[in-house]
């Protein structure tokens, strides 16, 4: 029978079957950072237990860290401190650190990829819930909570349950403006924020197959969104191009074996699926969240819709989305002003997100209310946008550039809204309270939307401005 | 493995959250996440929800003292911040009955030894309503039988067999048990191309 890269990867790592029924899964790969691991060290350390494995271990400094004055100690006690814990947890278990020295600090979906520790077939866990991106280049990677990174520090392996497998084609060829967030953020609206519950996400059709590596990370990146916690592309020639020549991929011969490995783990032709959803590529536009989760949004064209159109125990919460947000059901999304731009975070603060929004930022300059901040995901990310002059770009037209980090998509450090501040975002998760400010509003969407949005002074449509 | 973590049922009186897709994000928001210890995260608990909301269950104090946590679809969806369990935790919870959970968080739960019992829209808005209106009764969540009681009403509820075996047997605390697999975990590994250089 024809079998899944999920069907290949789970039995490759299954240590045994536990009593419970669960499966012991071997972790590959374990990502660590700042944030989520000072309790399992400190649990790690009560029980006298060492990490099993370091050498498959590795972590970053990314939520806490400000972006703009990164001289220690930081600003913020608070940070201060779990930047101390990270690094001294690091050193005395042995985990490899990439902090500020390294010139490979970034966030932690950011770095594994662009390093080359992210590899096809692989099984990837950090305490992350965004920790699905690395499925793009064909891993089945995962969030888990502080507990269960206790486990991968102490057992490398995790108690879990196989996931159902869905797989979700998007077929037909995308419009120009329309890019891989504006498919995850189509896929989300119509499956739902929580149709992947219990499902992991196999992204497939002629779309996917043409994506980038980079718009592949931005895809599976949001699948946590949809509720699916894991989601995955099967590694193809787009998958080995982007890993030769990383800095931790094997290298000469072992690259061509491992090339052949990676190839004979994805899911063969004819394999079934609990279930295949489809969507069509062609008539996606540029999409923009107008709620508090990441399904409600529409295309920049469109009005927000009433809570009558939603199913009855949806209705509530539609209301309170529109009562927080402060829109009126029918009223369009284009044209709804903003105060803060962000383009960064795990979901879009790579080179080719930068990119995109430069070519923006070309055709005008910020506007006069609008405060716009453009946050690299890794310092390697920064290091290449500023050898093709985007930081130029961007300053010229009245961006702030800053350092690499987690920034404004969750406001740990002082990049957060004020108030009721409404915000165009290149970020995943629009919930209240998401940026910083109790208060705050977020609307989702494209880099290139973002800095449309920042230089018209309100949701753009920015097929227009690149015409 | 100690009595102690046998997770086979919880009584207590009920707190009911009403509203779907409430986040971890909502639950605890990421600036109080910036502590080395989880011990003060009790008393953030919906913190914005409650200041922004008088009314809010968590702020009444008919509810004080309640551990069982009634909510509607897709609870503690978003982060997969462990905050957002051990906040509830340390407010008082011991059991949550909704009508869907976040992935990562009901993983979670289960970590800390809290059931993440699941029941229809139905029996959940029924529910949610009869603790708003006796407060003070109290409810049992059973684990091992998957049924939920309030006063004379039996409510069918469900939990996969392998979190439920957890809690039941206690075996939630999963550490020991991973590491019962002794030299079977790098056995394993070795076996995987990419550990040994292909």
């Amino acid at each position: 029978m024809a079998r899944t890269l999920l069907d290949k990867v789970w039995e490759a790592h299954t240590v045994r079957t536990l009593p419970s029924g669960q499966t012991q899964l071997l972790i590959g790969l374990h990502l660590i950072h700042e944030v989520t691991t000072p309790q399992a060290f400190q649990m790690l350390k009560e029980l006298g237990l060492k990490v099993r494995m370091p050498e498959r271990t590795f972590a970053t400094l990314d939520h806490i860290i400000p972006t703009t004055d990164q001289t220690r100690p930081y600003a913020d006690p608070l940070a201060e401190e779990m930047a101390v814990h990270m690094i001294r947890n690091a050193k005395d278990f042995g985990v490899p650190l990439f902090d500020m020295s390294t010139g490979k600090q970034g966030i932690v979906h950011v770095i594994g990829p662009e390093l080359g520790l992210s590899q096809p077939a692989m099984t990837i866990a950090c305490g992350d819930s965004h920790t699905s991106t690395h499925g793009a280049v064909g891993a089945i990677a995962f969030g888990i909570g502080t507990t269960q990174v206790r486990d991968v520090l102490a057992t490398q392996c995790l108690a879990m349950a196989k996931p159902k497998l869905r797989q979700v084609r998007v077929e037909g060829t995308l419009a120009k403006g329309v890019y891989a967030k504006d498919v995850i953020l189509s896929i989300i609206n119509q499956l739902g924020v929580k149709g992947g519950v219990g499902y992991a996400y196999e992204y497939a059709g002629s779309v996917i197959e043409r994506m980038t590596m980079e718009e592949r990370l931005t895809v599976c990146n949001m699948s946590i969104e949809g509720g699916a916690r894991c989601g995955y592309v099967n590694p193809d020639q787009t998958t080995i191009d982007y890993l030769r020549g990383r800095p931790h991929a094997p290298v000469g011969a072992a690259f061509d074996r491992a090339s052949g490995w990676w190839k004979s783990m994805a899911t063969e032709p004819g394999a079934e699926f609990d279930h295949v959803a489809r969507l069509d590529g062609s008539v996606i536009e540029p999409v923009v969240t107008w709620g508090i989760n990441p399904g409600m949004s529409v295309g920049v064209s469109q009005r927000i819709p009433a809570p009558e159109s939603a199913p009855e125990a949806d209705r509530s919460t539609f209301r309170e989305a529109l009562a927080h947000m402060a829109f009126e059901a029918g009223q369009p999304i284009k044209g709804a002003k903003i105060d803060v731009a962000f383009v960064g975070s795990c979901t879009n603060g790579r080179l080719s997100d930068l990119r995109a929004a430069a070519e923006v930022a070309k055709k005008g300059k910020v506007a006069k209310h609008v405060r716009a901040l453009i946050v690299p995901g890794s310092q390697q990310v920064a290091k290449a946008a500023e050898a093709e002059g985007l930081h130029e770009i961007f300053q010229a037209a009245g961006f702030q550039w800053r350092k690499a980090g987690c920034s404004m998509c969750l406001g740990m450090n002082p990049d957060q809204l004020v108030g009721r501040e409404m915000s165009a975002s290149s970020s995943n998760r629009n919930f209240i309270g998401r940026q910083g400010s109790p208060t705050g509003r977020t609307l989702l969407m494209s880099p290139a939307m973002v800095a449309a949005a920042a230089i018209t002074g309100a949701v753009a449509d920015v097929r227009e401005i690149l015409r | 493995m100690s009595t102690d973590y046998k997770r086979t049922h919880h009584a207590g009186r009920g707190i009911p959250v009403v509203g779907n897709d409430i986040d971890t994000d909502r639950i605890i928001p990421a600036r109080f996440l910036k502590e080395v210890t989880f011990e003060t995260m009790g008393e953030h608990a919906f913190e914005d929800a409650r200041k922004q909301n008088p009314e809010h269950p968590f702020n009444s104090p008919a509810h004080k003292g309640a551990s069982v946590l009634v909510v509607g679809q897709n609870f503690g969806c978003g982060s997969s911040r462990e905050h957002a369990p051990q906040a509830l935790m340390r407010w008082g919870i011991s059991a949550i009955v909704g009508g869907s959970f976040g992935e990562i968080f009901f993983g979670n739960c289960v970590m800390l030894g809290i059931p993440c019992m699941v029941v229809s829209q139905d029996d959940l808005e029924w529910l949610q309503k009869a603790i708003a209106r006796n407060p003070h009764e109290t409810v049992t969540v059973h684990v091992e039988k998957q049924e939920v009681r309030f006063g004379d009403r039996v409510i069918e509820a469900a939990m996969p067999d392998g979190p439920r075996n957890q809690l039941v047997g206690g075996t939630w605390d999963s550490t020991a048990v991973l590491l019962e697999a002794g030299g079977a975990i790098e056995a394993t590994a070795k076996k995987l191309p990419y550990v040994t250089g292909f």
